[in-house]
C-alpha cells in the first residue's frame, strides 16, 4: 500500500474541491500519512471468502409508491441560497473565458 | 421547591409533577432557560449550546399548560424540555453543524425526529454544539468553539456530541438528542457522567440528520438517567417513510424494560479486547466494579473474545471518511450555505466551490474528506474501502459469536477520562482512539449504552460502561442498565451529578478569574 | 466554429471500419421523481417542483420509486435483457452545479437488467442484431441557463442559473455493447437504434419519448480501426444529440473526423465531443483523463432491490406487442407493399392509420388520406400530421360521403378545409358550406346547355366526333357548379344532348 505523497494529496484535494495552500498541502500529507500507516492493517484482516458489509442492518426492496408528495415554494427553495436570479440559482461561469 | 432542585430531577420525574401539575410547564421550561442563562455564557462558560430558543420554548410550553388545564390527554413527557444537537435540522431555528459553511442556513424542514418532539409538544430549548460536522471526539472541533465540561472547565465534554451531554450534566436540559456514528453520544456521555444511547441502526430515522457517515449515524436520547433515555427512545424512535434503512419494528418495551430492575440469571459478556492495557487505571477498576455488581445481583458474568475489534479502529477510518467524503459533497456554495469566491484569478463556478469549501470546512472535515476521497479513488478502492467493508463482516460475526454466549456485552464506554481542552488537537490519530470501544457497535449497527460507573481515583473524573446488545435487542440495555444504576447510585448515596462541582459559582469565579488576569 | 478537417464519408469507408456504441438516457414518466415524492413534471415554473431531497439539503435521504424500478424492468424486458435477482444503487461522484449532492445516484456495478439484444431493421430492410450490455437505473440533474454571451452557450457566459425541477426525474440509461460490422451503413444504423429505442419505451408507456424535450438522449460512441484490425480504435463520446437526424449526422461527422485525424497520422484523444445542430458539427468536450475518477461505492442510504420471478413475471404479462412483431402484423392486416409500409412508418403514421382503419375506413382510404392530404397539409403547416387536428373519425365520415356520391374527392378537401378551422363535422361543413355534389340533372341540363351555347364551335366539333374536345365543356359546367358537379355525369349528359356515342 503506498504512502500518501503531497501530490497525491493535492490531486485528492482538486478531486474533493478544496483549495489548499502549498504549506496546507504538507501538513495534509504528513498527517494523513500516519493515519494511512495505522489502518492499513484492514487490507489484510479480510480473506477473498469474506464478504462484505455495505449496510448494518440488511433490508431489502423498500420502495413508496408513486403518489406525488410535497413541494417547497420557490422562495423556499431559494430561501438558503448565496445568489439567485430570476426563480433560479445563480452561479458564476462554468468555463473560463477564452 | 426550588428552581434548582428542579431542574436537578430527572425527566420522568419533572414530567411526573407536570401531570400532577405541581409545576407547570412555563415555569420548567423557564427554570432551564435561565440555567441556561447562568452557566452557559460567558468566556468560561459550558457552551453547550449555539442557538436558544427561548420564544418558541415558552410558546410550546403555555400551550400545555393550556391544554392540560383543560383537561386534554397529552403525551407523558409533554411539557418536559429538551435541547437537539445541531446536527439535526429544526425549522424555525439555525443549523450549522457547527460549521462556518452552514453559518445562518435555516432549514426548510423538520427532521423526522424533531416532528416527533414536536408532536409530543417537548418544548425545544435549542441546538447544541458539536465537532464540525460530527467529526472528533472532544468537541473541540467546532467553528463556533468548545464546550467545557462541567466537571471541570478546563476539560473537554467528549465529543462529538460534547453539547448536549454537557447541557444535561450541567442541568441545562434535562433530555438532549444526540448523533452517534463511531461513539458521538456514549464517549461524552461517558466523560460527563450521564446517559447516552446509540439505538440499533435505523431504530430512529435519520431523515434530517445531516449525515456524516451513512452506514454508522444513528440519532439516540442522551438524559441523566436510564428510564430517561427509554422514554425518550419510545418517542423518537419507529418506522419513517423518508428512512431507507428504518426499522418497522415498533419501539415500545424500552421504558417496561428499564423498570424491570431484574438480571438474575441473565449472561453478561466481558469483551476481552476492551479493557485492561490500554485503558485507564481508574477506568479499568469502576469498569472491573461494575462487573462485580452486575454478578452480585444475580448475572452470571462470561469472558467473551472478539479479535477482529483489533482491525475495527482502522475500518471505522476507512468507510466513515469516504462516506462523508461523498455526503459533504453537497456544501458547495450554490444552493444553500456560505459563498466564497477565490481571492485572485478567474471566477469560475469550479474556483468559487473550491474556495468556498477551503474557506468553510475547518481542519479535521478536510482531513477527513481528503482521506474519503483518497479510499475511494481509482485504484485504492479495493484495498481500503472494500477490506473495510470485509472487517465489517467479521466484526458482525465476532458479535453473533458473543451473543450466542451471552445476553448483553458490558466494557468501559471511553479508555481515558476527560482529557484537557487543547491536549489532543494536534494529534488526530490519539484523538481518534478515543472511539476504540464504541466503534465497533457502529460498524455492526448493534445497540449500545453508556451509564455513569463513578469517578477515577486518579483525577476524580468520570468513567463510562457501556453496554451492547444484539441489533433491535434495544430493551435489553434498559433493563441491564437501570439495574446496574440502582445498584451503583445506591453505593454512591444518590447520582453521580451530585458530587460534580457546584457549576454556577465554578462559571462565575472562572469568568472573574480571568477577567483578572 | 468548427475548424476540424474532415475526409469524405466515402473515403473514410474505403480505410476504415467503424465500431459504434450507444449511451442512451430514457426519461420516466412516472408521477413522482427517482428518489423524492416530489412531481415529475416537464415546463413548470423553475424551482417549483422540488422538494428539500431534489434540492440535496442538509440531512435528506432517498427513497426509491417503485413505479420506476417496474418501468425499468419493462424496459429490460422489452429490451431482451436479463434482470437481476439482486441489484444495489452506487453514487457516481463528480461537482457539477447542476447536480445537487455532487454525486448522481446510479447504479455501478449490478444494473437491473443486463444482456439483452434488439434487432434493429434499416430503411430497406436490413437487420443488424445490437447486443445491449445493460440498462441501468439513475437520476436526471437540473437545468442550467446559460446566461451572458452572444450564443447562450456555455463558452463566453458571464453566469449560468439552475432550476431543478429535472433533478431526480427518473432515468434509466441503456448501454450497447460495441456494434461492429455495420461499414458504411453506421449512421443509418445509429438512427434507427435511437428511433427503436425510443419506439419501445413509447409503446410501453414508461416514457413521453419525446426527443426534443429530452424525454430520450443519445450519447454515440464512435472509434474507427484500419480494416482487419481486431483491436478496437481510441473512442470519442459524443454528447447531446437529441434528434434522430443529429444521431445520423453526428455519427457521421465523427466517422469522417476520426478518418481525417487517422489519416494524418494524429492519434484520436479519448475524450467527449458535443454536437452543435447549427453548424452540423463536433466540438472537443473535456477530455478523459485522471479527474474522471468517479470515486463509485455502494449508496449507504438505499438498500438493494431484489426481483423474484413472480414479480418479473407479473411485468412480462402486462407487455405490449413488440413494436417489430407489430409492425409484422399490421402490413399483412393491411395489405400494404414493402415500400407502401415503410414509407408509413419512416412518416410515424402508422398508429394514426391503424386507429382509422379500426374507426372503420379502409386500408387503402387510411393511407390515402394520411400519406397524402394531411401529410402534405402537415409539412406545410411543419407539424407532426398527428398533431394537425384530424382524427380518424374525420378521414371515416368523408370517406362515407365520398362513396355516398355526396362529395368527390376535389369538394372532399374543401371539407378538410372546414373541418381544420373548426366548422365541426365534415357532414355539418357540407351543409354549411354547401358543398354537396350537384347530382339534380335538370340543373346539370341548364348549365350544359347554358356552356354549349357560349362555345358553339366546340360543340360542333364534338359533333363532329372529336369526343375529347368534351373536356372543355365539362370544365366550363364544373367552372359554373362550382366544382360541385359529379364529372362522370356531366360528361354524360353533354353526350347524351349533342347525340353522341361516349
Ligand atoms: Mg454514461
Ligand atoms: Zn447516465
Amino acid at each position: 500500500m503506498a504512502a500518501i505523497n503531497r501530490d497525491e494529496v493535492a490531486h485528492l484535494a482538486q478531486l474533493a474541491h478544496i483549495e489548499m495552500s502549498d504549506d496546507e498541502l504538507d501538513r495534509m500529507a504528513t498527517e494523513l500519512a500516519v493515519i494511512v500507516d495505522s489502518i492499513k492493517s484492514v487490507s489484510e484482516a479480510a480473506g477473498d471468502d469474506v464478504p462484505a458489509t455495505s449496510h448494518p442492518i440488511p433490508l431489502t426492496n423498500v420502495m413508496r409508491e408513486d403518489v406525488v408528495g410535497h413541494v417547497l415554494t420557490v422562495e423556499e427553495a431559494l430561501s438558503g441560497a448565496p445568489d439567485a436570479a430570476s426563480g433560479r440559482f445563480k452561479v458564476p461561469a462554468i468555463l473560463e473565458e477564452s | 421547591m426550588t428552581a434548582n432542585e428542579l431542574i436537578r430531577s430527572s425527566a420522568s420525574a419533572m414530567a411526573a409533577k407536570l401531570a400532577a401539575k405541581e409545576v407547570s410547564a412555563v415555569e420548567l421550561t423557564q427554570a432551564h432557560l435561565d440555567r441556561i442563562a447562568e452557566v452557559d455564557g460567558g468566556a468560561r462558560g459550558v457552551h453547550a449550546f449555539l442557538h436558544v430558543n427561548t420564544d418558541e420554548a415558552l410558546a410550546v410550553a403555555a400551550d400545555v399548560d393550556a391544554r392540560r388545564a383543560a383537561g386534554e390527554e397529552l403525551h407523558e413527557l409533554a411539557g418536559v424540555p429538551i435541547a437537539v444537537k445541531d446536527l439535526i435540522v429544526t425549522k424555525g431555528q439555525p443549523t450549522t453543524a457547527a460549521s462556518k459553511i452552514l453559518e445562518g442556513w435555516m432549514s426548510p424542514y423538520d427532521a423526522t425526529v424533531v416532528k416527533k418532539l414536536r408532536a409530543a409538544r417537548m418544548p425545544l430549548l435549542g441546538k447544541t454544539n458539536l465537532d464540525e460536522f460530527a467529526m472528533g471526539s472532544s468537541t473541540e472541533h467546532s467553528a463556533y468553539g468548545p464546550t467545557r465540561n462541567p466537571w471541570d472547565l478546563d476539560r473537554i465534554p467528549g465529543g462529538s456530541g460534547g453539547g448536549s451531554a454537557a447541557a444535561v450534566a450541567a442541568f441545562e436540559a434535562p433530555l438532549a438528542l444526540g448523533t452517534d456514528t463511531g461513539g458521538s453520544i456514549r464517549q461524552p456521555g461517558a466523560v460527563t457522567g450521564t446517559v447516552g444511547v446509540k439505538p440499533t441502526y435505523g431504530a430512529v430515522s435519520r431523515y434530517g440528520a445531516i449525515a456524516m457517515a451513512s452506514s454508522l449515524d444513528q440519532i439516540g436520547p442522551v438524559s441523566r438517567t436510564v428510564l430517561d433515555s427509554a422514554l425518550l427512545q419510545e418517542v423518537i424512535g419507529g418506522y419513517d417513510p423518508l428512512d431507507s434503512t428504518s426499522l418497522t419494528d415498533p419501539s415500545t418495551g424500552l421504558v417496561a424494560a428499564a423498570r424491570v430492575g431484574n438480571v438474575k440469571g441473565m449472561k453478561v459478556g466481558v469483551i476481552k479486547e476492551l479493557h485492561g492495557e490500554g485503558f485507564q487505571t481508574g477506568v479499568e477498576k469502576r469498569f472491573n466494579e461494575s462487573v462485580e455488581l452486575l454478578r452480585s445481583a444475580g448475572a452470571e458474568i462470561v469472558e467473551v473474545s472478539c479479535p477482529n475489534f483489533r482491525y475495527a479502529l482502522g475500518a471505522y477510518y476507512l468507510i466513515m471518511p469516504s462516506e462523508a467524503s461523498s455526503n459533504l459533497a453537497k456544501y458547495d456554495g450554490v444552493r444553500f450555505g456560505m459563498r466564497t469566491l477565490p481571492a485572485e484569478g478567474p471566477l469560475t463556478i469550479e474556483r468559487v466551490m473550491s474556495a468556498t469549501r477551503a474557506a468553510g470546512f475547518g481542519d479535521e472535515v478536510k482531513r477527513r474528506i481528503i482521506l474519503g476521497t483518497y479510499a475511494l479513488s481509482a485504484g485504492y478502492y479495493d484495498a481500503y474501502y472494500g477490506s473495510a467493508q470485509k472487517v465489517r463482516t467479521l466484526i458482525q460475526n465476532d458479535f453473533a459469536a458473543a451473543f450466542a454466549q451471552v445476553d448483553v456485552l458490558i466494557s468501559p464506554t471511553s479508555p481515558v477520562t476527560a482529557f484537557k481542552l487543547g491536549e489532543k488537537i494536534h494529534d488526530p490519530l490519539s484523538m481518534y482512539l478515543n472511539d476504540i470501544a464504541t466503534i465497533p457497535a457502529n460498524l455492526a449497527g448493534v445497540p449500545g449504552l453508556t451509564l455513569p460507573g463513578g469517578l477515577a481515583d486518579e483525577d476524580g473524573l468520570p468513567v463510562g460502561i457501556q453496554l451492547l446488545a444484539p441489533a433491535r435487542e434495544d430493551a435489553r440495555l434498559y433493563r441491564v442498565g437501570a439495574v446496574l444504576e440502582s445498584l451503583l447510585e445506591a453505593q454512591w448515596g444518590g447520582p453521580i451529578l451530585d458530587k460534580a462541582p457546584a457549576l454556577a459559582e465554578l462559571v462565575k469565579t472562572a469568568a472573574a478569574a480571568k477577567e483578572a488576569n | 466554429m468548427s475548424t476540424e478537417t474532415i475526409l469524405s464519408f466515402e473515403e473514410a469507408m474505403e480505410k476504415y471500419d467503424p465500431v459504434l456504441g450507444f449511451e442512451v438516457h430514457v426519461e420516466l414518466n412516472t408521477k413522482t421523481k427517482m428518489f423524492s415524492s416530489a412531481p415529475n413534471v416537464f415546463g413548470d415554473t423553475p424551482n417549483s417542483n422540488v422538494n428539500e431531497v431534489c434540492l440535496g439539503l442538509p440531512g435528506v435521504l432517498p427513497v426509491v420509486n417503485k413505479k420506476a424500478v417496474e418501468s425499468s424492468i419493462l424496459i429490460g424486458l422489452a429490451l431482451n435483457c436479463k434482470i437481476a435477482e439482486h441489484c444495489t444503487f452506487a453514487r457516481k461522484q463528480y461537482f457539477y452545479p447542476d447536480t445537487p449532492k455532487n454525486f448522481q445516484t446510479s447504479q455501478y456495478e449490478d444494473p437491473i437488467c443486463y444482456d439483452g439484444w434488439l434487432d434493429i431493421e434499416l430503411e430497406d430492410g436490413t437487420v443488424f442484431h445490437v447486443e445491449i450490455e445493460r440498462a441501468h437505473m439513475e437520476e436526471d440533474a437540473g437545468k442550467l441557463t446559460h446566461m451572458g454571451g452572444a450564443t447562450g452557450r456555455i463558452q463566453g457566459a458571464d453566469f449560468s442559473l439552475v432550476d431543478y425541477n429535472r433533478s431526480g426525474v427518473p432515468l434509466v440509461e441503456i448501454v450497447t455493447k460495441p456494434i461492429e460490422g455495420a461499414g458504411s451503413r453506421a449512421p443509418e444504423l445509429a438512427k434507427a437504434y435511437v428511433a427503436a429505442v425510443r419506439e419501445i419505451v413509447k409503446n410501453l408507456g414508461v416514457s413521453d419519448a419525446k426527443m426534443e424535450r429530452g424525454n430520450v438522449r443519445c450519447d454515440a460512441n464512435v472509434s474507427l480501426r484500419p480494416y482487419g484490425q481486431e483491436k478496437f480504435g481510441t473512442r470519442t463520446e459524443t454528447k447531446n444529440v437529441n434528434s434522430l437526424r443529429a444521431v445520423e449526422n453526428a455519427v457521421k461527422f465523427e466517422i469522417q473526423r476520426h478518418a481525417a485525424v487517422l489519416d494524418s497520422g494524429v492519434k484520436i484523444i479519448q475524450e467527449t465531443r458535443h454536437w452543435h445542430e447549427d453548424t452540423k458539427s463536433t466540438t472537443s468536450g473535456r477530455p478523459k483523463s485522471d479527474a474522471d475518477d468517479y470515486r463509485y461505492f455502494p449508496e449507504p442510504d438505499l438498500v438493494p432491490i431484489v426481483t423474484t420471478a413472480e414479480w418479473v413475471e407479473e411485468l412480462r404479462a402486462t407487455l405490449p406487442e413488440p413494436p417489430a412483431e407489430r409492425r409484422k402484423r399490421l402490413q399483412a392486416d393491411w395489405g400494404y407493399s414493402d415500400l407502401e409500409f415503410r414509407d408509413v412508418v419512416n412518416a410515424g403514421l402508422m398508429g394514426e392509420i391503424e386507429e382509422t382503419i379500426a374507426a372503420g375506413a379502409s386500408a387503402a382510404a387510411a393511407r390515402k388520406w394520411w400519406m397524402g392530404e394531411i401529410a402534405r397539409r402537415a409539412k406545410l403547416a411543419d407539424v407532426d400530421p398527428a398533431a394537425l387536428g384530424v382524427t380518424p373519425a374525420v378521414v371515416v365520415e368523408i370517406e362515407k360521403l365520398i362513396a355516398a356520391g355526396s362529395i368527390n374527392d376535389k369538394l372532399a378537401r374543401k371539407v378538410l378545409d372546414g373541418v381544420l378551422e373548426g366548422e365541426g363535422t365534415p357532414a355539418e361543413v357540407v351543409q354549411k358550406r354547401g358543398l354537396a355534389v350537384v347530382s339534380d340533372d335538370g340543373a346539370l341540363q341548364k348549365a350544359i346547355d347554358e356552356a354549349l351555347a357560349a362555345q358553339p364551335d366546340v360543340a360542333d366539333k364534338i359533333r363532329g366526333g372529336k369526343v375529347q374536345a368534351v373536356g372543355a365543356i365539362v370544365g366550363g359546367v364544373m367552372k359554373v357548379t362550382r366544382g360541385q358537379a359529379d364529372a362522370g355525369r356531366v360528361r354524360e349528359l353533354i353526350l347524351k344532348t349533342l347525340g353522341v356515342e361516349g
